[in-house]
């Protein structure tokens, strides 16, 4: 039933944008986000990470059920809403998806290329384990508070480094992040876009992804935001696990805390 | 002195005139420089050579979403307004019908996107510009009866070039790309795209 209800709100889905004049556009997307929250796809990846984190795995073929994600070995409940953060043991501010690589590396023994070179599925034809890990383990921070630590000065470095890189503009088109993102109710054609420089817009936004995309059919989480943004800013690839890729994530994040996390969630 | 030189003097003055912060603001200077040289990689079309930023980018980025002080502002203006290369033979307006098309199409620079593909300006994007176009996003001002509004004068004309070649020679810092100045648009292109808003057969005009 579930997957029907979703089915005909997909279908509503694609007839909208031809039968709606512009003002109320954007309420009426609310409304089909809505119906579709009932049969969020997103809840298939977060099935398949929770075996893959339970699942004796990789060379060493052990789970990832003592994997520390930042409140000590297996602790998977509220976990995400505390990262990006500083791990002594690997010296670095890490998010979630870097973490899990981590883990697969340290725990499990695969080598970090193996571990890294599927971040960002296609659909059925090349499933991504980290998509799946990253599906699980935001879901069970859902309703969770969003605390993201700065005691460390890696930490504060972080965000500083992930500050600049938000005004950095380059490339042939002179964007940078905070071109399309720092002011409040504008879009891109008709897709509206939060203001990361509010409190408010950083926690609309950021406590909303990892996103199942109606659009792609594909769970997709915050590193793959971050890249698709840069590939649209004509900028070069963004590595996954990057410096940068940890530093901007730190710095909307960090803006976010006091909100409820509120993912996976789903989007056009 | 070249104009970008000096530019940078003014960049540099800027930075150092914070004194208090402006250890911290070095520092995380570099962090950032080496932050973006470690997390990129070339894809397609996109090199790491579009990292490596321009005194305009360098004192806008600097500016982080505010306006830049304003002698910055003047000699940013100053060295993009020398940038502009009008046509030899006189004509600054094309067929706006082209133009219609140039503005709808989003493609172009990517690194996804196939380097002998089309490149457009993606105005809709941004702008509201015919009124039959209803998917039209709001980061720019409405230009909707742009022509109307300004008269079809050589001097409108050659603003209106202007502005599509090098729009930062008009406006600091503004958000809309530099067409001519960074290759994105063909002289031929820019021409098209001024009659979308000129003409007065033009959609936008009606």
């Amino acid at each position: 039933m579930k997957a029907v209800r979703a089915a005909v709100a997909l279908v509503a889905l694609a007839i909208a944008p031809s039968l709606l004049a512009q003002g109320s556009t954007a309420d009426e997307i609310a409304k089909y986000r809505a119906a579709l929250q009932d049969g969020n796809p997103a809840e298939l990846w977060e099935g398949r990470g929770e075996a893959l984190w339970k699942q004796q795995r990789g060379p060493k073929n052990v789970s990832l059920e003592r994997c520390d994600l930042g409140l000590g070995a297996g602790v998977v409940k509220g976990a995400y809403a505390q990262l990006p953060r500083y791990f002594a043991d690997a010296d670095r501010v890490m998010d979630l998806e870097t973490r899990l690589v981590w883990c697969m590396v340290t725990l499990q023994g695969y080598t970090e290329a193996d571990a890294k070179k599927n971040p960002f599925g296609n659909g059925n034809d090349r499933k991504s384990d980290l998509e799946a890990l990253t599906a699980y383990v935001t879901s069970e921070s859902r309703g969770v508070k969003m605390n993201v630590p700065m005691r460390h000065a890696k930490e504060a470095e972080a965000y500083r480094v992930g500050e600049k890189l938000f005004y950095f503009r380059g490339g042939t088109h002179d964007f940078a992040c905070a071109t399309c993102h720092s002011e409040e109710g504008k879009r891109i054609r008709l897709q509206d876009l939060p203001d990361l420089t509010t409190a408010q817009g950083a926690q609309k936004a950021y406590t909303t992804w990892p996103a199942y995309r109606v659009s792609q059919g594909e769970l997709r989480t915050f590193e793959w935001r971050l890249y698709d943004c840069f590939r649209q800013q004509r900028f070069p690839e963004l590595v996954f696990g990057s410096d940068a890729a940890i530093a901007l994530t730190m710095f909307l994040a960090r803006n976010a805390n006091g909100a409820p996390f509120d993912a996976p969630a789903i989007k056009r | 002195m070249r104009p970008y030189a000096r530019l940078g003097l003014l960049v540099v003055a800027a930075i150092v005139g914070g004194c208090a912060t402006a250890l911290d603001e070095s520092e995380t200077a570099a962090k950032t420089a080496a932050a973006l040289k470690a997390s990129f990689r070339p894809a397609g079309q996109a090199g790491l050579d579009r990292l490596e930023q321009d005194e305009t980018q360098r004192a806008c980025s600097l500016a982080a979403g505010k306006a830049p002080p304003k002698d910055v502002a003047a000699m940013i203006e100053q060295t993009n307004l020398a940038t502009i290369r009008y046509p030899a033979d006189g004509k600054l307006l094309g067929d706006w019908k082209n133009g219609e098309r140039i503005a709808q199409e989003g493609r172009g620079k990517q690194f996804s996107d196939d380097p002998k593909g089309p490149v457009g300006a993606n105005c809709y994007a941004c702008h509201q510009l015919s009124k039959g176009e209803l998917s039209f996003g709001t980061i720019g001002p409405s230009l909707y009866q742009y022509g109307k509004l300004r008269g079809n004068s050589v001097d409108v004309q050659r603003y209106t070039f202007g502005k599509i070649y090098n729009s930062e020679a008009f406006t600091a810092c503004t958000n809309m790309p530099r067409f001519g100045h960074k290759g994105i648009l063909s002289e031929q292109q820019i021409k098209d795209v001024a009659a979308l808003l000129l003409d007065p057969a033009s959609p936008v005009n009606q």
